[in-house]
């Protein structure tokens, strides 16, 4: 008898247990409470904000939000993406383990014994699950919002002002949610890794969000050049390209390349550190 | 920690090292000096020519470029690029041309007889000097740059001197009087119409006396902010008339300015300074530089330079680059970037990057990280000509309109101010903003494109005019977005025209060449062709009168150049392969990363463990801390089947440590622990036989405590029937507690529910660290109990702990650590009657474990 009766390795934490360990966290409610909220404080601030003269010169994506609900919720993708979403993810991915170390309930969970491969990958699908709740939840939210304060229209374009049908747009809507899913997989993959290494929750969220955030001022250094290309911030807003009149995919696929490859080797170092690693948190 | 510093300071001081003795650029020195050269129509001119020499910093013989200054300019306007060429091995001339900075002389257009004349002499000394690669006695080998004034120098010296080996000439003109009279229905200069504005500024930069430019050994004319605040200096009343200008140019400029109609004479004068009259003499190859925001010398003029070199043979290339006498000139670096490959090809013999025949500069969007602008090069090998390689016809639409010509020419349509259109920057490439006056323009409209078109050329369209006499009229196209965009006027650029009508005949047909513009017409957008009766920058009639515009034929002609649409360029090649190598090297990472378990349970000598096998057996297990110092050394003991073991020792004898290893938490150094037989390894199957309490409890603290069992127990994957949670919650003794958050509980309270957690499922072993910590003494005496009763049906239990007393009355037996090593071993009995042996039992009652204790470990002295 080499195992308790009724142990099976495979059965060990399952994605349900998981999420409903996760789920009643405080942190996860206000995240998400926030990312519902935040699409309503915009119309609010729509709503009462001074209205500008109609002379739209610039046609930014902000003069254009209170067009159309696809406009608003276009318009809250774009002012979260470069932060909100970032913590949001850098949250659910980095707090995963590091809080069960700083609890010590990850040395119980490992004697159970949960393999520790086990137990990095069911913890990184539903932190993953999480993360592409956030992501997911915040434009739909706003198309909801903007739609029923905005009302349901065609989509105006940024830059050129040019329209493009409400129903053709949809998809793209599905692809720019799609492609900022996967431009956070370097975040979620930076923030796991360091998840894995540190026991404060707290330092796995910053440690990603701060070096996120050094990799934006990094690309902002033009003298770098090409280089640039290949910092994961880089290609952060290229899903605008999904909502220009033509379809253009190859910042969305430079920039999703380059997102798998830096989430790819993150998430398997921190396998790999974890698997060695002396566990007396 | 210390090697990687070292290795650091290693590295940084390579570092600092290679940049102090890396080779820096060479220092470029500019020699200054004044040339004497003889020139006019007689060759008895003396001139004294403020020039700077830049000899190659790498010494030898390198080939000359001479760089001439634009108009209003003087040698010192181009010194940033004559440091630049020197830098790159070039020698470089760079000089004040007759009438400007520091130069004697009077300005004299360019002539031949006159600022030729001048740089043929230039060649002659460079000719002379040691620095310069010779292609024959006399002969060196040079090239010549300049952008406006300084490019038609470049044009009109290699025409009439063959010693010159190539030039680039940028932003010039091909037909003076053409740029200052233009007509877009090609009926020349003689019907053209005056550009006023233009024509002003370039004859009042030239007309401005440099004061203390003439002092000899001046390094020329004060420039930018440092002429604005100096103190204008008065000037003579010739001076204020025609400033450095040759008299006979200055009174045919004043008569052509005062009537706005280009006299013979001065379409004779202006014709001698036109380089594309004297073209086909030019067998130097010439790069066109020509800017695409250019009211001055628009792309035209560019054309009729190539096709009249290109005609006798002469290789030519033409780039319409982001930029030209309106401004905004971004892309210095890329101009630069032309300029020496053309020179590095034809006066080097390089085999440089070939610049293509014709190159044109397009918007590509913005930067995804900067959001600066982005700029892309689309080639084409073969230059198509203003009329494009294909035409697509637009129909446009519009009824015969009136317009009006105001009395005075005024309030006059505003298209591109010259000199201040530049400044004013902020133009994209959608072009500037276009004022037309209500009444003074007719328009005529496409429809809505179904495809964006790309014009790159000179669209051509038939108007009628009705009216009489002489009729002064400019057109352009707009680009028409949306309602919420005002229309753009590519490039800012109008095409004048004067179409006469004849007496009787009521109206006449006239075909509008419009100005060539490189322009993106999007899907949706609307092409609108407007005629107005006036521009601000070109002089019109001043008499008022009315016309009516129509269509003489509603195709609007537009050219396109198919085979520079550039194919966008397909994935580049790290898009694909990058995450590919990624996902292999991932894959390696977690293959070689493979260790423990694999080779601890994968051993051949692995056969099932015999059913007898002891609950717990460890042997010569070793575990170093990070620092060298032993944890637990070479520790070996077992425990029996239903045996309630007391883990001995001070703090930091291993206690702990030995624990985890237990679970499985960390790697022994040496050594194994074996439960049921079976190797500890991380995540070991046997470990689910094994209930642990260690160093505290852990909790989700914003769990009830009972949600904390049924999750920590539906994470072990086991039935929930196995769980015994009755059993396990009665030992925890929380009562209602249970439903509350976890953090909320009290030290005790928590460290019962923990040891509850361990008791979970009832594991065939029982390992418990200080237990008894934080419970009151009935919960001490009740987790005696508890243990006993354990330990009794059969099953094993490790307490560690302090209260000596307590282990003494629990345990059977007991493990004595210290320093990480085993000090005794036995069952509690035991050791207690040998103490009692050895210390002769003389005071009448037995010894305690504690005396036992702290003589084992020696710290009873």
């Amino acid at each position: 008898m080499t195992a308790a009766p009724g142990y099976a390795p495979r059965r060990t934490l399952p994605l349900r247990v998981e999420i409903v360990r996760q789920f009643k966290r405080r942190r996860t409610v206000v995240a998400f409470g926030l990312l519902l909220a935040l699409p309503w404080i915009l119309v609010i601030a729509f709503q009462f904000g001074p209205q500008g003269p109609d002379s739209n010169q610039g046609l930014r994506i902000s003069d254009l939000a209170t067009a159309s609900g696809l406009n608003f919720a276009a318009f809250a993708l774009s002012a979260s993406a470069s932060f909100l979403l970032v913590v949001a993810v850098a949250l659910f991915c980095g707090d995963t383990v590091a809080s069960e170390a700083s609890w010590s309930s990850l040395r119980y969970l490992l004697a159970a014994p949960v393999p520790r491969d086990r137990l990095l990958r069911q913890k990184l699908i539903v932190a993953l699950g999480y993360s592409a709740a956030a992501v997911i939840c915040l434009p739909l939210m706003a198309l909801l919002a903007g739609t029923l304060a905005f009302g349901w229209d065609d989509i105006q374009v940024p830059g050129t002002g040019e329209t493009i049908p409400a129903l053709d747009v949809l998809p793209r809507f599905g692809i720019v949610i799609g492609y900022a899913l996967v431009s956070q997989l370097v975040v979620a993959a930076l923030a796991f890794l360091i998840s894995t290494v540190t026991d404060s929750p707290l330092g796995a969220v910053g440690g990603a969000v701060g070096l996120w955030i050094v990799c934006t001022i990094l690309q902002a250094v033009e003298a770098l050049g090409v280089l640039r290309e290949f910092l994961p911030t880089f290609w952060n807003n290229a899903w605008i390209d999904a909502l220009a009149p033509e379809l253009d995919w190859s910042g969305m696929a430079k920039g999703a390349s380059i997102s798998v490859t830096y989430a790819a080797i993150l998430i398997a170092v921190a396998f790999r550190r974890f698997r060695r690693k002396d566990v007396v948190s | 920690m210390k090697r990687t510093a070292a290795l650091v300071a290693v590295l940084a001081v390579l570092g600092v090292t290679l940049w102090l003795v890396w080779p820096s650029t060479p220092e470029v020195r500019g020699q200054a000096q004044r040339i004497p050269v003889v020139d006019g129509p007689a060759d008895d001119q003396r001139v004294d020519l403020d020039t700077t020499f830049f000899p190659p910093p790498g010494g030898g013989k390198a080939p000359a470029v001479l760089l001439a200054h634009g108009f209003g300019g003087s040698k010192r306007s181009v010194r940033a690029e004559a440091e630049h060429l020197a830098r790159q091995g070039y020698a470089v001339l760079t000089w004040s041309a007759r009438g400007f900075g520091g130069s004697t002389g009077e300005i004299a257009l360019n002539s031949p007889d006159y600022e030729v004349k001048d740089v043929k002499q230039l060649i002659d000394w460079l000719a002379e000097r040691p620095e310069v690669r010779l292609d024959a006695a006399g002969d060196p080998r040079v090239g010549i740059a300049g952008a406006s004034y300084g490019g038609a120098i470049a044009l009109l010296t290699a025409a009439h001197d063959p010693r010159v080996d190539a030039i680039v000439p940028q932003i010039t003109w091909s037909d003076l009087a053409d740029a200052l009279f233009p007509d877009a229905t090609g009926g020349g200069p003689a019907n053209g119409v005056f550009k006023r504005m233009w024509a002003g500024i370039f004859f009042g930069q030239g007309g401005a006396v440099q004061p203390g430019g003439q002092g000899g050994g001046s390094d020329g004319a004060a420039q930018g902010l440092e002429a604005l605040n100096r103190r204008p200096e008065p000037m003579t009343a010739e001076q204020a008339r025609c400033g450095r200008f040759l008299p006979s140019i200055c009174e045919i400029y004043q008569e052509v300015a005062e009537t706005g109609k280009a006299t013979p004479e001065a379409v004779e004068l202006l014709k001698a300074s036109s380089p594309v009259h004297v073209a086909n003499r030019i067998k130097a190859p010439t790069l066109l530089i020509q800017g695409q925001r250019d009211s001055l010398f628009p792309l035209g003029h560019a054309d009729q330079n190539a096709r009249a070199i290109a005609a006798t043979g002469t290789p030519v290339a033409l780039a319409w680059y982001d930029g030209g006498h309106d401004g905004g000139n971004g892309e210095a670096d890329w101009l630069r970037e032309q300029t020496l490959s053309w020179f590095g090809r034809h006066l080097r013999g390089e085999d440089t990057a070939p610049v293509s025949a014709f190159t044109i500069t397009r918007d590509g969007g913005r930067d995804p990280g900067t959001r600066q602008r982005i700029r892309l090069h689309p080639e084409a090998d073969a230059y198509p000509g203003l009329g494009g390689t294909d035409v697509t016809a637009v129909t446009l639409d519009g009824p015969e309109q009136h317009v009006a010509n105001p009395p005075g020419g005024s309030p006059a349509a505003i298209s591109t101010v010259p000199g201040v259109s530049g400044l004013l920057g902020g133009q994209g490439s959608t072009g500037g903003v276009s004022i037309d006056m209500p009444g003074q323009s007719a328009a005529f409209e496409s429809a809505p494109l179904t495809a964006p078109l790309q014009l790159t050329g000179s669209p051509t369209v038939k108007v009628r005019v009705h009216g009489s006499g002489e009729v002064t009229l400019f057109a352009k196209l707009f680009d028409v977005s949306d309602s919420l965009q005002p229309p753009a006027l590519p490039a800012g650029l109008v095409a004048p025209f004067r179409v006469t009508i004849p007496e009787g005949a009521g109206s006449a047909e006239a075909t509008v060449t419009l100005p060539a513009v490189d322009h993106r017409f999007d899907t949706g957008h609307r092409l609108r062709f407007v005629v107005s009766t006036t521009d601000m920058a070109y002089a019109t009639p001043a008499a008022p009168a009315t016309y009516r515009i129509g269509l003489a034929s509603p195709a609007l002609s537009v050219p396109t150049v198919a085979s520079l649409a550039a194919p966008p360029t397909g994935v580049a090649w790290w898009v694909w392969a990058m995450p590919l190598a990624a996902v292999v090297l991932a894959a390696v990472l977690l293959a070689t990363g493979r260790t423990g378990s694999r080779r601890a349970t994968g051993a051949p000598e692995r056969a099932p463990a015999p059913d007898d096998a002891p609950p717990l057996e460890i042997n010569g297990l070793t575990k170093a801390y990070r620092n060298g110092e032993l944890a637990v050394d070479g520790l070996s003991f077992r425990v029996e089947q239903g045996q309630v073991l007391g883990l001995l020792g001070p703090n930091g004898a291993g206690k702990t440590t030995t624990m985890r290893m237990m679970m499985g938490l960390i790697r022994p150094d040496g050594g194994e622990v074996r439960i049921f037989g079976e190797p500890v390894t991380p995540g070991a199957p046997v470990l689910s036989r094994l209930g642990s309490f260690v160093e505290g409890p852990g909790f989700l603290p914003h769990l009830s405590g009972r949600d904390n069992l049924e999750l920590y127990w539906a994470a072990t994957g086991r039935p929930a029937a196995d769980a015994r949670f009755e059993e396990a919650l009665e030992i925890a003794g929380l009562g209602k507690a249970l439903q509350r958050a976890v953090r909320t509980y009290s030290q005790g309270m928590r460290q019962r529910l923990a040891i509850a957690q361990a008791m979970l499922g009832l594991p065939d072993l029982l390992v418990l660290d200080e237990p008894t910590n934080g419970l009151d003494p009935p919960q001490i005496r009740e987790m005696r109990e508890v243990l006993k009763r354990y330990a009794r049906d059969g099953r094993t239990v490790i307490v560690s702990s302090h209260l000596l007393a307590e282990v003494e009355q629990t345990c059977t037996h007991v493990v004595v650590m210290h320093r990480g090593k085993l000090v005794t071993t036995g069952p509690v009995s035991v050791l207690l009657s040998t103490a009692a042996a050895a210390a002769g039992a003389g005071n009448g009652h037995g010894p305690r474990l504690e005396d036992v204790f702290l003589d084992l470990i020696g710290d009873k002295a």
